[in-house]
């Protein structure tokens, strides 16, 4: 690889499609996924340089090129998301490991390949990616970076292109220390966030604020969780399969600690250090490549486009409210109909974000899953949302019952398009489906597709 | 229960010079008629850059709430768990804030009651921040 081309911040934020009024995405059906790539799951990085951030993203992309039947010189896209943070830092001051240094190639950032990625170091370590002509890095999650990459294959700067995630985790309780170890407060956590604490509170009191205005309560979300774990035990590349295989019940789920309540523990993900990647490309190069191809019929998405910047749409007071994050979710599902001409309630099956699980509700309602609208997921979650009932709910088990990457719902819904998602695959025939993330005030989406139209 | 201390810099100053003096001031538009907070250098609506400080009472209404009971946030972990509010402001329409109730015990927080504005005096370098508590 010599001539790639990085792409500049403004071409990035023309990826996203954050508006309403965009019509059909013009490349509806012309943008397929292929290939899934995953490297194992481990609770946090055992420090060997063969486990490290770098060596499983390069793992994840060797098996995303294999699964679509491909070789490396094929791919000429490459995009992926530099932060790969759970919450965990390199320890200040603490020296880079000789053994990685000495398995991988350096950049200029000594922590590339272990605390974040770039395409630079991707392509100085997999030599054999020789024909990449376009690089961009996407912001925070695999979905950012799944639009980007299906955005790049429709505007034919790529042919054949690698969408990347990573995330690394590391020794320790996340958050602790650092400026939350002091006694003052200079960030923007001064102006009140400072008091909130756990990353989950946003969440948990949006769903308060839910409970109270709909009349529910939080033991509503336990067949939500105890599904999901059942769906994440039968994806044998996620964390709870691999090294805790414990279904959970009701009673585990209501009996548990609370973090900030009415978020529980298993209201949040497990931070976990893992890689996933998938190959996009056209239409056309997909019906030659190993795998059934899964169709783009549209992509759409939350967040605020300021110049060059992507970021999540700004709460109006110091913390979202929970009528602000279902503004944002209608509004997403309003632009999803319009790029795919789908409806929520003709999907198939739902795999969106749950990490946390409480705001899956503000997801689904958002696009009317299942028929269900503002105040009626927790109803919907009463009846039957496993794989083999109507309205199959995360089907993949997502964040909570595959631990925290963000892209379990994406290999999932790929998965059960191309009818290989094994034990987990839908008992009911599946030809659309969709899934994203993160959360309601920042996210995008893809609607899948068996069908080209 | 100790908290952390507000670091004020340039942007911020005025609301937090104000807070020494209790009383409560807030960014407002005077094109936008809009009340904005947290402080931003500009309106973040229609780009103006003056952006006068007016003081509000700072009654208002509990929105929602959480208690917490795992922060990571060192100076609170004695005092979990506790009840983490959002105050809605009568008289800056969609702006919240945040309180921790005093005087309500945890979990015990009446959604849509009314509060009313109090101080807090915070332990490292004793600047004053605004506080709610339930109207009885």
């Amino acid at each position: 690889m010599s001539e790639a081309t990085e792409a500049p911040l403004t071409q990035a934020a023309t990826m996203y499609r954050t508006k309403e009024g965009l019509g059909v995405w013009p490349q509806r059906g012309k943008v397929a996924a292929v290939g899934i790539g995953h490297s194992p799951t481990m609770r946090r990085w055992d420090e060997r340089p063969e486990t490290s951030l770098g060596a499983w993203a390069i793992l994840a992309i060797k098996n995303a090129i294999e699964d679509a039947g491909i070789k490396a010189e094929d791919v000429d896209g490459l995009v992926l998301s530099k932060d790969t943070t759970t919450g965990s830092f390199w320890p200040q001051g603490k020296a880079i490991p000789e053994s990685f240094t000495a398995m991988f190639e350096q950049t200029d950032d000594p922590l590339d390949g272990l605390s974040q990625l770039s395409t630079a170091w991707i392509i100085k370590n997999m030599p054999e990616l020789k024909n990449i002509k376009w690089v961009m890095t996407a912001p925070v999650c695999m979905s950012m970076v799944l639009t980007a990459a299906i955005q790049s294959v429709a505007e034919g700067r790529a042919q054949v292109c690698i969408a990347l995630k990573g995330w690394h985790n590391f020794e320790g309780r996340y958050y602790q220390g650092g400026a939350n170890a002091v006694d003052t407060v200079a960030g923007p956590g001064k102006y009140g966030m400072a008091l909130a604490g756990p990353a989950s509170y946003t969440t948990a009191q949006q769903f308060q604020r839910y409970l109270h205005k709909y009349g529910k309560t939080h033991d509503m979300m336990a067949p939500f969780v105890v599904n999901s774990r059942r769906n994440g035990l039968l994806f044998p590349d996620g964390y709870w399969a691999q090294h805790r295989p414990e279904q959970i019940t009701a009673e585990d789920y209501i009996d548990a600690r609370w973090v900030a309540k009415p978020a529980n523990l298993y209201d949040n993900d497990i931070p976990i250090h893992a890689c996933g990647a998938y190959v996009i490309t056209t239409a056309e190069r997909a019906k030659d490549m190993q795998q059934k191809p899964v169709y783009v019929l549209g992509h759409a998405g939350a967040g605020e486009l300021i110049g060059d910047r992507y970021s999540g749409v700004r709460p109006r007071g110091t913390v979202e409210t929970l009528e602000e994050a279902q503004a944002n979710a209608a509004s997403t599902g309003r632009k999803l109909f319009e790029a795919s001409g789908v409806k929520g309630s003709e999907l198939d099956f739902e795999n969106m974000y749950d990490g946390f699980g409480l705001f899956h509700v503000f997801h689904i309602e958002g696009i009317n899953y299942a028929g269900i609208k503002e105040g009626e997921a927790l109803d919907l979650f009463q009846g039957d949302i496993t794989i083999e009932g109507p309205h199959p709910v995360s089907p993949s088990g997502g964040n909570i019952g595959g631990g925290r990457t963000r892209f379990w719902n994406h290999s999932d819904s790929i998965l059960q398009l191309q009818g290989r998602a094994g034990a987990r695959q839908m008992t009911k025939k599946v030809e659309t489906g969709i899934s994203g993330g993160f959360m309601p005030f920042w996210s995008n989406f893809v609607i899948w597709s068996s069908e080209p139209d | 229960m100790p908290r952390q201390s507000p670091v004020p810099n340039e942007l911020d100053k005025p609301f937090y010079d104000a807070c020494n003096e209790e009383r409560l001031v807030m960014q407002h538009c005077d094109a936008c008629d809009r009340f904005q907070y947290p402080p931003e250098a500009t309106c973040r609506q229609c780009g103006a850059a003056d952006l006068p400080w007016n003081e509000i009472g700072g009654s208002g209404t509990i929105y929602s709430y959480g208690v917490i009971f795992d922060t990571p946030i060192a100076q609170l972990q004695a005092d979990q768990p506790y009840n983490c509010a959002v105050i809605a402001l009568d008289e800056a329409p969609g702006v919240n804030v945040l309180s921790q109730l005093p005087g309500t015990p945890p979990d015990q927080v009446p959604i849509d009651a009314k509060v009313r504005l109090t101080w807090y005096t915070t332990q490292a370098n004793g600047q004053k921040v605004p506080e709610w508590e339930v109207v009885k």
